[in-house]
């Protein structure tokens, strides 16, 4: 398994995301410049946290229009896993390979800590290896986390089983005070309709070793060992 | 020519900074006010002696595709000679 | 002929106006006096400090570069070296707090990587005034905002710091920002503009009227009128410098660079000066290549402009190429401004005309340095606790579990979680200790090293006895450092004061230092760079004398065994006191009641002094924690300071943070031996002592490794289940309380003082 990790100017998980995907694939994962077009044969890619270009405009939105985006959604498009991690699930949304969008976290202000994720699907290349109602440690850290979508989109990510990882207690309730940032639907992860295309807001590459605090993260990466 | 674009967001959707605004507006004695709701404005200057026709099919389309996101945003343009 | 008027806008005197018609042979034309007013004010030149601060150990056998440079370094070991300062930014804060802030970090970030070093870690001394006032809410909040914008943005993991409240910043806030970066010990970069006919390249933002005169700003008192300083306050673009950091480090690693400086305050004068004077060089400036974002610019304001996120270099002449190929890969503005010379002289053109021609050395060397007249200050608070008071010695009457709850809630006390939650504590998966231990602590990926650093500083302390108060917090910070397992490297320093033209405040800021010099000195941690800020007054109401002190050691790391932390880890284990505090008698404990929290928050009096400190004593403590973790003998260690041994032990039951919650509680059961009285006992912040917890079997190793190092180590108790709370006996008293209502006074009472918290749930419903 070859991992790709796209770097953006503004991109700052970046080096995470490549140490993280490395321990977890066993193979050096490579980076990829946000102006290039060649994803380097990679399986796997990832768009990493961090603030693309700045991030002034709305986040994620002037990153979608980099040329290594085109070839990003190419490769989505032909069945082949892409994750997005926080800043990176945000450009899938603008990009249109993901649906909604992320808002303002509804206390306004950014919040880094640990949370609690009910893994909700394992269909798909990311969740293989977990097993579902699983509960893993992730910490998040976002100013605009808050998942919005229009009803009707919301309803039909439920009914087919989009929504891949919600907040939740350690226990593994829904809650609203487990909800950092106000997603409807406690809404912290999705996949795309192909189920290939995964985003959350939360940052599996933080949590890859025990001594930061939780190695749950790393299943994440570690599930795409045996591609379902 | 200049451009001014608003993008707001729709009225359906959630307004958390909004709702502060008003929060605090109401807090200091605005008694009168009743809803607030926060929105971007782009200031945007058009090349001198550019197609007017032409600049406006290009704002219109920049709104539409880069300054707003259709998911969660509206938006709405004044031109200013 | 130059007016009084305009001399006083450039803040020079008229006897220094003279010493620049000396050094320069002629008059000075308006270009060059402000030339001279930035590099003469008291931010640049030190001119009030500089010879107290000749004093302070400053070299060691792992510094490889001390004071003087943009930053310290430290070896740390296989071939890694530490880069760190600590820098404030005071005045820009308070009139403008969120940026203000903002590009507080944005500078000492700038600071570490002009070094060659990547930013890897950053934290901050925090002062404001009582939160009861909506001007201090709206400081705090917009300060808290502007550091998270900047440097979560950046991408750099903040591991917390300190925030500490007093009446004297209501309108003096304190923003001390700390960074530290890591390099390889031999690709360290420094500010010289070496080889005659090398170019100077100017890199990153255009050049705008930003905070024209910030370091003039910085360098006098506030009035009335400050506020219509507003327009020049600088915007720091975070976005910006993250791209500036990876194409100067691209640029480093190609070998073309030679010499390298971030334009901070002063911009574009000092950064020249400063490495024409190093290299004993010259740097010849032609204006007009600047990069301009504003039209109509004079000389005047292209040389004194402050607009962030510009970085001076100097390449190998041949080699520009390589060099511009990197920025431009970051789509950054890199252009030729000027050149090295061999005349050590600052030379400008501008329109063709030459605009300044001034030596180096009257700008640097030849600034003034002044032994400002220095008065002691008469006592103006009591030794002895006030006549009839609870302190003076009567029976205590009060509730000593209500006290605790009271000081568990104090702003100086309880959880900063509400400020650090909003700070990324993570990014670049280093951090093995963040914000809410004792030490923030980051590991060397690669390598078995990691390094834990600290912030203190104690206004309250240093307004008793400045001199005593400075060597408690350089011993605190250290004992910070060591409480995780590491051992002190070494230091920097920032020192925030009034107006050094009063003798009373020039009289702090002397002891101040000599006190410094004597801990540093005492626990093996030299200084290695810093700053000084003074005029902190407005309307002539100066601060508290605060010194903050940051102290960075190092640790070795393992997959067995990471930092030790502060809190209570399980239940069933040995709590002990290890000390090395003095006996003391019954009128000096009076005495020293007078400096706690305790006295100020629930007696609300101050009088006494601070807490006695044994260096020799604190040192050994150090020893002793970080062989204690070696050993695997200490599961958990945390300090005595703020609120005394009360606080410290609800502490360590408490989570570090809310969301850990009620499962990471331990509780405790625990017999202090009454010394006084009650009060004194659970309150009192003797320094030298640290809270441990440990197997049972590891107590006898423990005690007698304290022990030889002469230092008292007393059983306390152990570890319970977190249902049956902490219980403490202390003489006749006993107190029991749940860690819900312990934790319901700590975590969220920060919060809650802040009123303007809208929690999500607020905003849904």
């Amino acid at each position: 398994m070859q991992i790709g990790v796209v770097v953006f100017p503004g991109s700052n998980c970046d080096h995470d995301a490549l140490h993280a995907a490395t321990l977890a694939s066993g193979r050096e994962a490579v980076p990829l410049w946000h102006e290039s077009t060649d994803l380097q044969g990679c399986d796997m890619i990832i768009l990493p946290g961090g603030f693309s270009y700045g991030d002034y405009l709305r986040t994620g939105a002037i990153a979608r229009f980099s040329p290594i985006m085109a070839a990003v959604a190419q490769f989505a498009r032909a069945g082949n896993p892409v994750l997005g991690i926080c800043n990176g699930f945000q450009i899938l949304c603008e990009a249109g390979l993901l649906p909604g969008a992320l808002l303002r976290n509804a206390g306004l202000r950014f919040v880094c800590r640990q949370v609690h994720l009910r893994v909700e699907s394992t269909a798909t290349p990311f969740t293989g290896g977990c097993r579902a109602g699983q509960v893993l440690q992730v910490p998040i850290a976002h100013g605009d986390g808050n998942y919005y979508a229009p009803p009707e989109v919301l309803e039909q990510l439920e009914r087919r089983q989009q929504v891949i990882f919600r907040y939740c207690t350690a226990a593994g309730e829904i809650t609203a005070a487990a909800n950092p940032n106000g997603s409807l639907h406690h809404i912290a992860g999705i996949c795309n309709a192909g189920r290939n295309v995964v985003g959350l807001m939360p940052h599996p590459e933080r949590a890859s070793e025990a001594g930061l605090g939780s190695a749950d993260g790393l299943q994440l990466f570690a599930s795409l060992q045996p591609c379902r | 020519m200049t451009a001014w674009i608003q993008v707001g967001l729709k009225p359906t959707v959630l307004d958390p900074q909004g709702q502060a605004i008003q929060a605090a507006l109401r807090k200091l004695g605005f008694g009168a006010v009743a809803g607030v709701r926060q929105a971007k404005v782009f200031q945007v200057e058009m090349a001198p002696g550019a197609d007017p026709a032409e600049a406006k099919r290009q704002i219109e389309r920049a709104a539409r595709e880069v300054l707003a996101n259709p998911v969660i945003e509206e938006f709405s343009i004044r031109w200013e000679e | 002929m130059t007016t009084d008027e305009t001399l006083r806008q450039q803040g020079i005197t008229r006897e220094e106006f003279e010493a620049i018609r000396r050094l320069l042979g002629r008059e000075p034309n308006l270009t060059e006096l402000g030339i001279f007013g930035v590099m003469w004010s008291e931010h640049c030149s030190y001119k009030s400090s500089r010879v107290h601060l000749k004093a302070l150990p400053t070299s060691g056998p792992d510094i490889l570069q001390g004071p003087g440079e943009n930053a310290g370094v430290v070896r740390v070991g296989d071939g890694w070296a530490c880069v760190f300062k600590i820098e404030s930014h005071n005045h820009p804060s308070f009139v403008e707090p969120f940026e203000g802030a903002a590009t507080g970090v944005g500078g000492i970030l700038r600071d570490v990587f002009t070094m060659g070093a990547r930013p890897v870690a950053i934290m901050d001394s925090l002062r404001f005034g009582p939160l009861a006032t909506a001007k201090n809410r709206a400081l705090l909040e917009g300060v808290v905002a502007g550091i998270a914008h900047y440097g979560n943005c950046f991408g750099v993991a903040n591991l917390g710091g300190e925030t500490q409240f007093d009446a004297s910043y209501s309108a003096n806030p304190l923003v001390n920002a700390f960074a530290l970066g890591l390099a390889r010990e031999d690709k360290l970069f420094f500010g010289k503009a070496t080889g005659v006919g090398n170019p100077v390249i100017y890199a990153g933002a255009k050049t705008g009227r930003d905070g024209i005169h910030g370091a003039t700003m910085a360098s006098e008192e506030f009035s009335e009128s400050s506020s219509a300083k507003r327009p020049n306050v600088q915007v720091g673009d975070p976005f910006l410098e993250k791209l500036l950091l990876e194409a100067c480090l691209e640029a480093m690693a190609t070998g073309a660079v030679l010499g390298i400086q971030d334009m901070g305050a002063a911009g574009l004068t000092s950064s020249s000066t400063e490495m024409g004077a190093r290299a004993g060089t010259g740097i010849e400036l032609d204006l007009d290549q600047v990069p301009q974002r504003e039209t109509g610019m004079t000389a005047y304001e292209m040389l004194l402009s402050e607009s962030q996120e510009r970085m001076l270099l100097v390449a190998e002449a041949g080699r520009e190429a390589e060099v511009y190929a990197v920025f431009a890969k970051w789509g950054l503005d890199a252009v030729q401004v000027g050149r090295v010379t061999a005349e050590g002289r600052f030379r400008v053109r501008h329109r063709g005309a030459v605009v300044a021609d001034i030596p180096n050395a009257a700008l640097t060397e030849s600034a003034p340095r002044y032994r400002r007249p220095q008065r002691p200050a008469a006592r103006t608070l009591p030794l002895d606790p006030p006549a009839g008071g609870e302190a003076s010695g009567a029976a205590p009457t009060r509730d000593p579990a209500a006290d605790l709850l009271t000081l568990l809630g104090s702003a100086n006390v309880c959880s900063k979680a509400w400020i650090w939650e909003q700070y990324d504590t993570m990014v670049r998966t280093n951090t093995v200790a963040g914000p809410g231990g004792d030490a923030g602590v980051i590991r060397i990926k690669g390598t078995r090293w990691g390094l834990a650093m600290a912030l203190d500083g104690n206004g309250r302390y240093c307004q008793l006895d400045a001199r005593a108060g400075t060597r408690l917090a350089v011993a605190e910070a250290a004992r910070k450092v060591a409480c995780a397992g590491a051992r002190p490297l070494a230091a920097t320093n920032c020192l925030n004061f009034g107006n050094p033209e009063k003798p009373e405040v020039m009289a702090q800021l002397a002891e101040a230092i000599a006190g410094m010099g004597e801990a540093c000195a005492a626990l093996g941690t030299p200084i290695t760079g810093g700053n000084v800020s003074l005029y902190n007054e407005t309307l002539g109401h100066g601060i508290q004398p605060t010194p903050v002190v940051g102290v960075v050691g190092r640790i070795e790391l393992s997959a067995e065994r990471g930092p030790t932390p502060a809190r209570f880890q399980q239940t069933g284990r040995a709590v002990w006191l290890l000390s090395g505090a003095a006996a003391l008698t019954a009128e000096e404990r009076r005495q020293r009641l007078g400096a706690t929290e305790y006295a100020a928050a629930v007696l609300g009096q101050t009088w006494g002094l601070p807490p006695a400190l044994d260096l020799e004593r604190e040192r050994a403590l150090h020893g002793v924690l970080a062989a204690g973790r070696e050993r695997g003998w200490i599961e958990s260690a945390h300090q005595v300071s703020t609120g005394g041994l009360a606080v410290a032990l609800a502490e360590c039951c408490l989570a570090r943070r809310a969301e850990e919650g009620e499962t990471a509680r331990v509780g405790a059961r625990l017999t202090l031996t009454e010394e006084g009285d009650t009060a004194a006992t659970l309150f009192e912040e003797s320094a030298t002592r640290v809270v441990v917890s440990c197997a049972p079997e590891h107590a006898a190793g423990l005690e007698a490794l304290a022990d030889a190092a002469g230092l008292e180590a007393t059983r306390l108790g152990e570890t319970v289940e977190a249902e049956r709370g902490l219980e403490i006996t202390c003489g006749p008293a006993r107190m029991r309380l749940s860690l819900a209502r312990l934790a319901q006074a700590w975590e969220t009472s920060l919060g809650r003082q802040l009123e303007s918290v809208i929690s999500p749930m607020e905003v849904l419903t």
